[in-house]
């Protein structure tokens, strides 16, 4: 066998070792734990390198436009059996590499992060866990699936963000978040009872294909996008994710941003490719609704953040702010996407809102490393206690100042190119909507630059007179997500042409998606 | 071979555009005429003398963790006349699990009025 047959070999099977591979190695790092911690941590790097090259090699072959499926049990879809499909086009393959940058950069992070904790054995378990349901989630082709994966990463997830059993306070984080989580996972098995007993279906595809948007199908879509808005922090069900992303270690906190953005993955597929075709006729009526919750979500959340004193707490707000942006992209483009004359704007709006989940993904990941850096070095969270960083953390300092200014959208960052789409399309909509936009980035701005003044400027206070850089693996995760935004923000057109054009379009066209598994399917371009 | 020119193209966004080169370019121009004026003012500069020292009216200098302005007193103009708007969202922020869930089941209630109740009344209409 030479090297293309199989690097075929790998692409073929990839959908399926992109899980199994972060799966397999949780199960393998306890054991592996015993021998050695340093063994332990770069196995558990090796096997998100691996995934990481994985989902790279996938995705360099679905952004061309093709979609890949793989099932596990029988090969004939006419066969009444059991089987789970995953299906992966270019949308699930963009949130894939989000989720696995995020992963890897998060277990170079705690490398030294974590190194005084114990437990690390099941901690590196968990986050393996945490990758593989995430993964799980984006690369599925079936409903009841996604809501497995679903649990799988709210179970492994609570467990990392009470990871401090010490402090009361991470319990009860991860209390909440597990109390939240269930009851979202709950109404989210509801609705594919609804779909199963209606169309005798679970797989996306086949219930797009059938779907009536019948008064069940739209009780379903309720509960839908009620549940998984929650479970990606929609204000005002948001409450859950400042007490989680705050009390979390920081390297966890990375991750879990990357499962918000799982479950907001999520309603773009209902809303987009499980009722594309049925909801033609109300699709105004959804896009408005993700558009106000964008624009609820985006105040509220930098109105928050304004008054907090709490490092990681305030970043969190502020990355609540940030998926508002999210809905009013993808929103604006659900509104505007039947008007035939307003084509162009709602393909904006959609590239807008999908670049900026990869861009909050890296911006407000920086934040959270930068947050873990800080109390790394001092022990301390509260901004009010804080002061005169700069003097002792130069480096952490610059990435602080580079992910202050993608979050804020400022040219020339990343956070920019996706703002300005998303501004632009908004105010074709109505120009109201992209005035607020505005100033929400305009108040960010002003909420990252209190933390710059608080915790980097002024007189060297005496007390942290012997605080130091932090460690080197520290340094290169953050310093790895700082040159990522830098690129993306020189070459924000390389990017929306390769990787965001090809993800909106295939949300757009559900049909290519449903054609995949129902040949035969006519509808949706 | 490796190709410049599509790292190089001007952005499009359907209604205007944006090169961030250029945009870097005049950063950097900035830069190097600030650090020229600079340069003109550091002769003035003399280390260890009345100009590296806090004046502060005539008053003594404060210890240095009370000079630094506090992360809860900046924007404090902004924060007190807006008093009545953060209020009433740190109450609505009780950190009960039990309010989440409320929280939930109100945005669930609210969007099955808006979806089902409100298409249909839209199609009795």
């Amino acid at each position: 066998m030479n090297v293309a047959d199989l690097i075929d070999l790998l692409l073929q099977h990839s959908p399926a070792l992109i899980v199994a591979v972060p799966l397999l190695g949780a199960f393998i790092t306890p054991l592996i734990s015993r021998l050695n911690d340093k063994v332990r941590n770069i196995f558990v790097i090796l096997t998100l390198g691996l995934t990481a090259s994985l989902v790279f090699l996938l995705a360099s072959d679905v952004f061309t436009g093709n979609i890949h499926t793989y099932i596990f049990g029988s090969q004939d879809l006419a066969l009444p059996v059991v089987r789970i499909l995953f299906e992966v086009d270019a949308m699930s393959a963009f949130m894939a590499i989000i989720s696995v940058i995020l992963s890897l950069v998060a277990v170079i992070y705690s490398w030294s992060f974590m190194k005084e904790n114990t437990g690390l054995d099941k901690y590196y378990t968990l986050i393996l866990l945490m990758t593989a349901g995430m993964l799980g989630m984006e690369l599925t082709g079936d409903l009841f699936n996604f809501f497995v994966f679903l649990e799988i990463t709210s179970i492994s997830s609570a467990a990392l963000v009470a990871f401090w059993t010490n402090k009361a306070k991470s319990v009860e984080a991860g209390f909440k978040y597990i109390v939240i989580s269930t009851i979202g996972a709950l109404f989210i098995l509801f609705s594919v009872a609804m779909f199963y007993g209606q169309y005798n279906a679970l797989n996306m595809a086949m219930i797009a294909s059938a779907i009536q948007y019948t008064f069940l199908d739209k009780i379903a879509l309720v509960l839908l996008i009620a549940a998984l808005a929650m479970k990606a922090g929609v204000v005002p069900m948001h409450m859950w994710l400042p007490d989680a992303y705050g009390k979390a270690p920081s390297s966890v906190t990375l991750i879990l941003v990357g499962t918000t953005q799982a479950s907001l993955y999520g309603v773009f597929r209902v809303c987009f490719t499980i009722y594309g075709g049925a909801i033609n006729l109300s699709s105004i009526s959804v896009g408005w609704i993700l558009v106000i919750l964008g624009i609820i979500t985006m105040l509220l959340g930098v109105a928050m953040a304004i008054i907090q004193t709490d490092f990681k707490r305030l970043i969190a707000f502020g990355a609540v702010a940030e998926i508002g942006y999210m809905l009013l992209g993808i929103g604006t483009g659900l509104v505007v996407m039947l008007n035939p004359e307003m084509t162009a704007t709602g393909l904006a709006a959609m590239k807008g809102g999908i670049f900026h989940i990869m861009n909050d993904a890296l911006d407000v990941g920086l934040l959270f490393l930068v947050a873990g850096a800080i109390y790394y070095a001092t022990k301390e969270t509260s901004l009010n206690k804080l002061g005169g960083l700069a003097r002792n953390m130069k480096y952490t300092t610059v990435f602080f100042i580079i992910g202050l200014l993608a979050v804020s959208g400022m040219p020339p960052m990343n956070g920019f190119a996706s703002k300005l789409l998303i501004y632009e399309s908004t105010y074709q909509l109505n120009p109201i909507l992209s005035i607020i936009a505005i100033l929400s980035s305009i108040m960010l701005l002003a909420v990252f630059v209190k933390v710059f003044h608080s915790a980097f400027l002024g007189p060297a206070l005496p007390k942290f007179e012997n605080v130091k850089e932090v460690p080197k693996s520290m340094l290169i995760a953050m310093g790895a997500i700082a040159t990522i935004i830098i690129i993306f923000g020189l070459f924000p057109e390389l990017i929306i042409n390769n990787i965001v054009e090809p993800a909106a379009n295939a949300l757009v066209n559900y049909g290519g998606y449903v054609r995949e598994v129902i040949p035969s399917f006519t509808g949706g371009v | 071979m490796f190709a410049l020119e599509p790292l190089l193209e001007t952005f499009q966004t359907g209604s205007g555009f944006w090169n961030p080169i250029i945009w870097v370019v005049a950063i950097i121009v900035a830069f190097l005429i600030a650090v020229i004026l600079r340069g003109f003012g550091n002769k003035e500069y003399k280390k260890k003398t009345g100009q590296t020292q806090s004046f502060l009216s005539g008053n003594p200098e404060y210890e240095k963790e009370q000079m630094h302005i506090k992360s809860s007193n900046i924007y404090w103009g902004f924060t007190e006349s807006l008093k009545w708007v953060f209020d009433s969202l740190k109450k609505m922020h009780t950190g009960n699990v039990s309010d989440y869930a409320l929280w939930f089941v109100i945005v669930m209630a609210i969007l099955f009025i808006v979806l089902i109740m409100g298409e249909n009344l839209v199609g009795a209409i």
